[in-house]
This record gives C-alpha cells, sequence and structure tokens, in this order.
C-alpha cells in the first residue's frame, strides 16, 4: 500500500493553489484574496488513505473540493489516473470533459442530515447517481440500490422509507451507499464522522476500513480529530493556513513529529485517560488570516521554537528522511515530543 | 460520594425527571437523575446526544423551554455562610450571610421567571453554551451584555459595572480589553468568542459554573486553551463546575467525579480515575472502548456498541440500555430497571445501575 514508490499514483497534485477574491464597495472592487490553498503538493497511491489534518479555515476542505472541481482552483494541476488508463488534469478539464470522470471520484458529507434530501426515498437517493449517469434498467437499478445497502449494513427492505425514518449513522450509511453507487476509485470523506456520536462513529470508521479492504477504494480523508485519522489513515498531511507542514506515515508522524505545528496539534488533544494528565504544549494566539498571512513561514507567531529566518524566509516541504517531508527551517536540529507509547 | 463526605455539596440534584409533553408522545428526557456537586470540584455529566445532559443543566436553571416541564424530583442549592471559598467580594446575590445558617433552596420550587429564580440564574448559578454565537446577542456589545448582568445581580453602578467588564474580559485572557468591551460578537473570533462567554459567566462570581459543551465548536489547539482557561479560573474563584460533554478526552483530563447518563438516566458514577480504569456499567465500558484513540495502533478496526439510541418515543422497558448491551440477562433487563448502587469493593463514591452487580 504505502512505501512502494514504484507503484503509479492515482492522484497527484501539484502546486495546488485556490484563492477567493475579497471584493468591497459599490463596484465590488477586489481590494485583497484569502489564500485558502496555497501551493500545495501531494500524490495518493491506488489502495491507499491519506488523511489531510489541519484546524478550520487550513484549507483542508478547498484541497478536497478542487480535487472534486466543485470548485475550480487557482492554479497548480490535479493529476487524476482513469478507469481507463490515461492520466488526465482535472484542474483544466471542461464540464464536459469532467462528466465522465465524477463516476470515478465521489464524496462523502460530513452532515449527514441537510446531505440526504428529506422527500425522497432510499432508492431514490442511492439510485439518483445511476439514473442520472444512465446505468441499467429501473429493475437493475433497485437490484442495485439493495446490493448497496446490504454493502453499508442496512437492510434492503428499507429502501421505500425516507431518510427521516434512519439515524443519525444509518444516514451516514446511506450517503456512503450513495457514493459507492458507481465503483468510484477515489471517495473523498470531509469529516466522515466528526457529525456522529462516539459509539456510532466507530461503526462507520470501521465500515470504511471493511469497504475499502472489500473494494480496493482509495480515500482522501479530510479530518480535523487526530485519534480519528489515526484509525483510518495510511499517510497524514498536516496544513496550516493553506499549506501543507508536514506529511508522512500516520505512525512516523504521531511518534516523531518533526514540525513544531504537529507536536502541538497532537499534544493538544485531550487523552481518555486521567492518568495521562500530562503537561500540553498550549499555543498562544489564533490560527493566521488567511487573506493577511504572516510573512515567512506562516506558523512563526506562534512557533515557540522560530528564529529570525523564520520570519522572512518561507520553509519548502521536502524531505527529510525518505517518506517523511516537512516544512520548517529548524526541521534539522529540534527534537519534537510525538505521542509516545 | 464518601470521599467527599463531611463535605456537603453545594448542589444536590436527586431524582430529577424533566419530560417534554408532545402530541406524539413524552419524550422523557430526563428521567430520574440524581448526582451531587461540590465547591471547587468539576463534575462531569458525560454521555452521547439524547441522553437528557443538556436538559439536566437547563432543569437545574430552569430554562427548560415548553414543552418541557420539571415533573419530579428536586435540586437543592446551598448558600454556606460566609460565601464561597476564595472569593473575597460581597455575595452577590443573598443577604448578609456571614455567620449565618445555610441557606438550602429547592429549584425546582422557584418561579422560573420569579425574581429568586433570576437571582439564582447568572448569579449564584451561571452557565457557559456551547455555541457562543448564538447566545450573544448580535446587537448589543460583548461590554453591554456583561454591564447588564453585572448591574442586574451586582448592583455596581455604570461605571463600576463597565469596569468589572473591562477587568473580566482582561481576566480570560482577551487581548486589549478596552478595546473589545465595545466591540460585537461577531468581530471575534471564535475562541474569543467563547473567552468572552466565559467572561459574562463569571462576572458576578458564581458558585456554581455550568458548562455546556464549552469546548465542542473550537478547534483542538483553542480548545487546549479554553480548557486550561476553566481550570486557572476555577483554582482561582474556587467555585464548582459541571462540564457537560461527549467528549471522554475532555472528561479525563478535566474532571473529578464523572456522571455518565443514558436515555436519561445515570447509569454510573464515581471518581474519575474509577469510571477510566474500572468502569463497571456495560455501557460506561463500551463507550471507552469504542473511542477512537490516538495511541491505538495505526488503522485499526474499532470495537463497537451494536445499534444505535434508541428514539425518545420508542424508549425500551427495563434498563433502557438492555437492548444494545452485550451481557443483557433475559427476564430481568428488560423487565425492572436497575437501581444506583454502590459498587461493591469499588472506589469511594463509585455507584453502578446494572443488575450485573447486585448491591452489596
Amino acid at each position: 500500500m504505502t512505501g512502494s514508490a514504484a507503484a503509479p499514483s492515482l492522484l497527484e497534485v501539484r502546486g495546488l493553489r485556490k484563492f477567493f477574491p475579497i471584493r468591497k464597495g459599490f463596484l465590488k472592487r477586489t481590494v485583497g484574496e484569502v489564500r485558502a490553498v496555497d501551493d500545495v503538493d501531494f500524490q495518493i497511491q491506488r489502495g491507499e488513505t491519506l488523511s489531510l489534518v489541519g484546524e478550520s479555515g487550513c484549507g483542508k476542505t478547498t484541497t478536497s473540493r478542487c480535487i472534486l472541481r466543485a470548485l475550480a482552483p487557482t492554479a497548480g494541476e490535479i493529476r487524476f489516473r482513469t478507469v481507463a488508463g490515461p492520466v488526465v488534469d482535472v484542474a483544466t478539464l471542461s464540464k464536459n470533459e469532467l462528466r465522465p470522470l465524477r463516476r470515478e471520484m465521489q464524496m462523502i458529507f460530513q452532515d449527514p442530515f441537510s446531505s440526504l434530501n428529506p422527500r425522497k426515498t432510499l432508492l431514490d437517493i442511492v439510485g439518483e447517481p445511476l439514473l442520472v449517469n444512465g446505468v441499467g434498467s429501473r429493475a437493475e437499478r433497485i437490484a442495485r440500490v439493495a446490493e448497496l445497502l446490504r454493502l453499508v449494513g442496512l437492510r434492503p427492505e428499507y429502501m421505500r422509507r425516507f431518510p427521516h425514518a434512519f439515524s443519525g449513522g444509518q444516514r451516514q450509511r446511506i450517503g456512503i451507499a450513495r457514493a459507492l453507487a458507481l465503483h468510484p476509485s477515489l471517495v473523498v470523506a470531509d469529516e466522515p464522522v466528526s457529525a456522529l456520536d462516539v459509539s456510532v462513529q466507530a461503526q462507520i470508521l470501521n465500515l470504511m476500513l471493511d469497504l475499502q479492504a472489500e473494494l480496493g477504494l482509495t480515500y482522501l480523508f479530510v479530518a480535523h480529530d487526530l485519534s480519528v485519522v489515526k484509525h483510518v489513515s495510511d499517510r497524514v498531511a498536516v496544513m496550516y493556513v493553506g499549506r501543507i507542514v508536514e506529511l508522512a506515515e500516520t505512525e512516523r508522524l504521531f511518534t516523531g513529529p518533526r514540525h513544531p505545528y504537529t507536536e502541538a496539534l497532537l499534544s493538544a488533544v485531550p487523552k481518555p485517560d486521567p492518568r495521562r494528565r500530562a503537561q500540553r504544549i498550549v499555543l498562544e494566539g489564533e490560527v493566521a488570516d488567511p487573506a493577511h498571512p504572516p510573512a515567512g513561514c506562516h506558523f512563526h507567531p506562534r512557533c515557540p521554537y522560530a528564529v529570525d529566518v523564520c520570519r522572512t524566509e518561507t520553509p519548502r516541504l521536502v524531505p527529510i528522511e525518505p517518506g517523511h517531508l516537512v516544512a520548517c527551517h529548524r526541521a534539522a536540529d529540534l527534537r519534537l515530543r510525538g505521542i509516545g507509547g | 460520594m464518601s470521599r467527599l463526605q463531611g463535605l456537603t455539596p453545594i448542589l444536590e440534584v436527586r431524582e430529577l425527571r424533566t419530560y417534554f409533553f408532545q402530541d406524539e408522545g413524552t419524550v422523557k428526557a430526563v428521567d430520574g437523575a440524581s448526582f451531587n456537586v461540590h465547591t471547587g470540584k468539576t463534575l462531569g455529566i458525560v454521555g452521547e446526544s439524547g441522553c437528557g445532559k443538556s436538559v439536566t443543566a437547563r432543569s437545574i436553571l430552569r430554562i427548560v423551554e415548553r414543552p418541557g416541564k420539571i415533573v419530579g424530583g428536586s435540586i437543592r442549592l446551598r448558600r454556606f455562610p460566609g460565601g464561597g471559598p476564595a472569593n473575597g467580594a460581597a455575595s452577590p446575590s443573598g443577604g448578609p450571610r456571614p455567620g449565618g445558617p445555610t441557606e438550602e433552596i429547592d429549584l425546582t420550587a422557584l418561579d422560573p421567571t420569579g425574581r429568586e429564580a433570576r437571582r439564582i440564574r447568572g448569579g449564584d448559578i451561571a452557565l457557559v453554551f456551547q455555541e457562543p454565537m448564538t447566545s450573544f446577542s448580535p446587537v448589543h456589545t460583548i461590554g453591554n451584555q456583561i454591564v447588564e448582568t453585572v448591574r442586574f445581580h451586582l448592583g455596581l453602578d455604570k461605571d463600576a459595572a463597565r469596569e468589572r467588564a473591562v477587568g473580566m474580559l482582561r481576566l480570560v485572557g482577551i487581548p486589549k480589553p478596552e478595546r473589545r468591551v465595545d466591540e460585537y460578537a461577531f468581530q471575534l473570533s471564535g475562541g474569543l468568542r467563547q473567552r468572552a462567554m466565559i467572561a459574562t459567566a463569571l462576572s458576578c462570581d458564581p458558585k456554581i459554573l455550568i458548562a455546556d459543551e464549552p469546548t465542542t465548536a473550537l478547534d483542538v489547539t483553542t480548545q487546549a486553551q479554553i480548557l486550561d482557561l476553566l481550570r486557572t479560573l476555577q483554582a482561582r474563584q474556587g467555585m464548582a463546575v459541571i462540564l457537560i460533554t461527549h467528549n471522554l478526552g475532555v472528561v479525563a483530563e478535566m474532571c473529578d467525579e464523572v456522571v455518565v447518563m443514558y436515555l436519561g438516566r445515570v447509569v454510573e458514577e464515581g471518581p474519575v480515575d474509577a469510571i477510566f480504569h474500572a468502569p463497571k456499567h456495560p455501557y460506561t465500558q463500551a463507550l471507552l472502548r469504542s473511542i477512537p484513540s490516538i495511541h491505538a495502533p495505526v488503522r485499526t478496526k474499532l470495537p463497537t456498541l451494536s445499534g444505535s439510541i434508541p428514539h425518545p418515543y420508542h424508549r425500551p422497558a427495563g434498563c433502557p440500555f438492555h437492548p444494545r448491551c452485550p451481557q443483557a440477562i433475559r427476564g430481568t433487563c428488560d423487565r425492572a430497571e436497575p437501581a444506583l448502587e454502590p459498587v461493591a469493593g469499588g472506589a469511594d463514591g463509585h455507584r453502578v445501575s446494572c443488575f450485573l452487580y447486585p448491591a452489596p
């Protein structure tokens, strides 16, 4: 899954940027821009799970939406390997060219309440992607919906019911069934469990792991909860104010972070054990405003290790070890604390 | 709770029942909850959505909205002579107390809109909500909202109240409080807004602070800041804190005592260490097992709790947890409701409501 650098990647993102203009006044003049995603590079191997983590406003959702072309990127390449073979640049395709590709990239949404149409039955909801793409006859669609519902752990008899009859966890299963209807190769899951109760969260995470093994899915998992991320990811990319600051295999990132922001994030997670009330690193201040990011390393105003160079020069995301990338001027000489044992 | 025995709880909730009467049926949001709150300690109330933790908080403050009603039980608030500890200021609500007898008020007997209830709300007991954006008025400045509270409860004049508002904002770590005091809630970031909310809540030196999911809407690094702030302020003011949350990590870091609720009932309570290291109730055990841990090995499946929380209209008979319980005893758990009994050989104050543990 990971490590084998020779394996062709399913998705390769290069220099992705997405800026939103800030308009003001009567003439709606552009007076500035929000650099939501600012030069992001990563790739995802087939069958792997890459997680994008970070706090609100770090650009993780914008990145995922650019990949699905729900947003048009400002710059950069999004190279996606289609089932048919050729690699296409999703960033530059036209609406018509995108349509066949939509079947291969699907999305699981955060809120299972607002992402399902309350006036449609499960058959309509889960069957809609099939209908829109003209897959099969009505009888075939019903059979496929039944199969999908079974796959996500729901009873096929429920297909005539409406979403209100289901709990949050069951609704999320419906959303997953809909995402899988067209046999996608890439599934983007944006905070798929953050709206769920803990006991249900575990069920959905397990389901996602099972489905990945069964169907060979590739996940781009967007989340803010590092404990959840640990349970599902092969590799993790940490974002801060529009940039990836660290990217590594999950275990390595958690036990041996090389970026001060990753260290602070790991330390801030409340550990569910009263005997581990350890000293936490509490970051001062707030996440920088992406409309007016600080010069140099965006993290320097909050970084306990910042030196002069951090205030002026933007660090590049470079490998510090094979497969472990970090964007920090001091990465080589800092000894940072992971979560240990 | 014998570890705290000898200490009279400042708040004593007994057999609280808050029901919502709706056309479709009655929702028993809180159905016989009992627990104690002690000065200087943090009590965590944990449970998943619909377990009644927020309604419990609202019942204590008497702000349950219609068609909800407290139909049974008692909530006793005690005002100790000499005011609370570490609290030099004149007691905000209540008359001259030093040396006097302990006053005891049953909150359930008060008129929720009456003078006494209004004095208690914000005076003795303050609340920090989950979403500060919706709990601040969008058309009044932060300062005016604190001033209003302070003038009502402490009877300060305008200038003194404003001074106090600025002081409170400074206390909770808001930079440039003299300027922020004239800003509106929407001008503050989420973290600052939550700090302002805490400032408002603490502005009248409450003896009890109820924090309902105070960090759920915040990012982890901001959450860490707010939790630190709450801890510092508690140590300083010596108040009792009731922390309502679904996040067991937050509970483990913050609480002294924990109450676990399921479908309106307390299924287990005890010292935080006992709850996390020797949980007795199958629900508590399952809940703890199913939380994703940052210490877990990568890409491992989590043990899960089967099923989901029942719909409030379809409350199971007997023990409310029995349909999801892996150890349910047929013929027992589906017939009768177990009482909350001390755990034999358990930690002080550790009590569980489960037929697997016969009362000692």
